[in-house]
């Protein structure tokens, strides 16, 4: 059988460096042993194997503008396989698939304000796009970040953070759900939602992109929608059980009376217009 | 149309069992029952049944089979795997004739599928008209009780003799080994294989009350009657028998099996079945299709309308099995179909 006839055969990839960023997430910086950028578009991901253990799909947290061949993948330590992941460490090999997937329209993008909206995790997805955007600069009008998590502790890409924080070609806004009373915390409290009201979004002409744990999008596009920004301004990306990557095994497939997706070919990267009646969606 | 006599056809397989080098595999019977499994004999092959227990997708895609296998001594080696025997099957009905074609074009579509490709172009088909038809099956409503294509050979028994129809290079190759005992089929011949086509299409118990083509449309219509779905799924055990012995079901599981070293092993794919409780759960623990009436639904969806929108066919085939072999009968494709059919208007 030859290499290229199967889409299953993983290629191999060298970790260059692993940074712990929150309790249960760490950061890894990945090149392929054939020394090749992954070539891949802000949103999608790659299927990461550890070999023996399994395969498990992972947006790509890192914008293809970034310099070098490597990329990078924020990763959960949440099932078996990326329970070893995270013992991990640098010089370790891993398999890599993909890129796969459907990831933001940056050329529908670009010309708009861009407003990401993250909860939790979903800033691991939406970083692409956000480097994207921040290296790119003069392609893009506005760049609004709304960010939250749990608590102060979790949260993730802090250096980068703190620049973001103070950026004066963005505009930062971060909350945390709580805050215990011993942590210094200077934003605001309150889950993302209450972020919402306080930000001016230019209706014509703006994009609003949403990534965050599923009980999150109810919320945040309830909230988006007072606002009045329209559906078909918002992309999402949503996260599936993937086994493949490759539209065959079955186990993404969204469904709704209008029809069906593979969240593996048709997404990750969604616009809310398309998905929004598709009751397995959101 | 050739005729062969049923003796040359014995012969001729039977020579193919002793000389040739691809698995000859034909259906036979086992306890009450039937299933395809490799021929030791002609004699033993039962080309006039009414089912088998699987269907013979089990051969393009087995219920386990290697991808990839890994070794991790000197670094990080992996390479591609297809476990391909070729293959002789014989006695396939037509609409298990239909469900191949089906998967072919699923694993067909970009990206390739290799592991099944692979072992589909090493097979040969041949097929057998039906004389009887099993309690479950409707396949004279799904236009699956007979077939045009889709097969290498294909035979309808004609008492003492079989007409067979060539419907490849693979299968008029089998024939040239018998070539002086071949000859064409005379008009009263063809006609009695029409007609014997024609009469099993009305041979079936069950029936859906209404042309198939109709079923993307009622469905998407339907999607939304959630009492209806809750009602019918309710005694369901989400077992994902049905999946497992459907023809057309091809969704699977990869996981990795590790050789006792830890330094090499396998990564295997298997059967997997959406009726399962964990098809649609991820790692941090939601599950997207977490009600068992969604998960019920979603079959019938399939079936009848989502892999119809993606490669424009129904891909049900009306072999019955997921209704034989479901134990609390709640899978009976007719019924729900007819329910649903005769409820739309209401």
């Amino acid at each position: 059988m030859n290499e290229e006839d199967s889409p299953y055969l993983p290629e191999s990839a060298t970790i260059l460096n692993v940074k712990k960023m929150a309790e249960n997430e760490k950061l890894f910086e990945i090149e392929l042993d054939s020394g090749e950028a992954l070539n891949h578009d802000p949103g999608q991901f790659v299927e990461v194997s550890v070999p023996g253990v399994g395969e498990v799909p992972i947006s790509i947290s890192s914008s293809p503008t970034k310099e070098g061949n490597s990329f990078e993948l924020c990763i959960r330590e949440v099932g078996n396989v990326t329970g070893v992941i995270h013992t991990l460490e640098k010089g370790d090999e891993i398999g890599i698939r993909g890129p796969y997937g459907e990831g933001f329209p940056v050329d529908e993008l670009k010309g708009h304000d861009v407003i990401f909206i993250a909860g939790g995790l979903g800033i691991a997805p939406l970083r692409s796009l956000i480097n994207y955007t921040l290296d790119r600069r003069e392609e893009f009008e506005d760049v609004k970040i709304l960010y939250g998590c749990k608590k102060p502790c979790e949260l993730l890409y802090e250096d980068e953070v703190e620049e973001w924080r103070e950026m004066d070609e963005i505009d930062y806004r971060e909350t945390v759900d709580e805050c215990p009373d011993d942590v210094c915390w200077e934003g605001n409290v309150g889950v993302i939602t209450t972020l919402i009201p306080g930000v001016d979004i230019d209706l014509d002409n703006s994009y609003t992109v949403v990534c965050g744990p599923p009980i999150m999008y109810r919320f945040v596009l309830q909230e988006l929608k007072e606002k009045k920004v329209p559906d078909e301004r918002i992309y999402l990306s949503l996260e599936r059980r993937m086994k493949c990557g490759v539209g065959k095994c079955g186990h993404c497939q969204i469904n709704g009376k209008e029809g069906e997706f593979y969240v593996c070919q048709d997404g990750p990267v969604f616009n809310y217009d398309v998905v929004k009646d598709f009751e397995e969606a959101l | 149309m050739k005729i062969i006599k049923k003796n040359v056809f014995e012969g001729l397989v039977d020579e193919l069992i002793e000389n040739d080098e691809r698995e000859i595999i034909g259906v036979q019977s086992k306890d009450s029952k039937y299933v395809f499994d490799r021929l030791e004999k002609a004699e033993g092959l039962e080309l006039d049944y009414d089912v088998t227990i699987l269907p013979p997708k089990k051969y393009f895609m087995p219920q386990r089979e290697t991808l990839v296998e890994y070794e991790t001594r000197e670094g990080l080696e992996m390479e591609p795997v297809n476990e391909v025997i070729p293959r002789i099957i014989i006695g396939i009905h037509p609409y298990d004739l239909e469900a191949i074609k089906q998967m072919d074009k699923v694993f067909a579509d970009s990206p390739k599928d290799s592991n099944y490709l692979e072992k589909r172009e090493n097979s040969v088909l041949i097929g057998v008209n039906m004389q009887q038809t099993s309690d479950w099956s409707f396949a004279g409503s799904m236009g699956t009780a007979t077939v045009d294509d889709g097969y290498d050979l294909m035979l309808t028994d004609l008492g003492k003799k079989y007409a067979v129809e060539i419907g490849s290079s693979k299968g008029s190759d089998l024939l040239e080994k018998i070539s002086e005992d071949v000859r064409d089929a005379s008009p009263e011949e063809i006609d009695k294989v029409e007609k014997a086509k024609e009469e099993i299409k009305d041979e079936f118990d069950k029936e859906l009350d209404f042309s198939p083509q109709k079923l993307p449309s009622l469905l998407a219509d339907t999607y939304d009657q959630d009492d209806f779905w809750e009602e019918n799924a309710e005694d369901c055990y989400s077992c994902g028998t049905c999946n497992i012995v459907c023809p057309t079901c091809y969704c699977f599981d990869v996981q990795d099996f590790s050789d006792i070293s830890l330094e090499e092993g396998e990564r295997m794919r298997q059967w997997d079945g959406c009726m399962l409780e964990a098809f649609a759960e991820v790692a941090g623990g939601e599950n997207f299709r977490e009600e068992r009436a969604e998960r019920y639904r979603h079959r019938y969806m399939r079936k009848g309308r989502y892999l119809y929108n993606r490669f424009g066919d129904i891909a049900c085939v009306g072999c019955g099995r997921c209704s034989s072999q479901c134990v609390p009968d709640i899978a009976d494709p007719t019924d729900i179909f007819n329910k649903l059919w005769r409820g739309k208007d209401e």
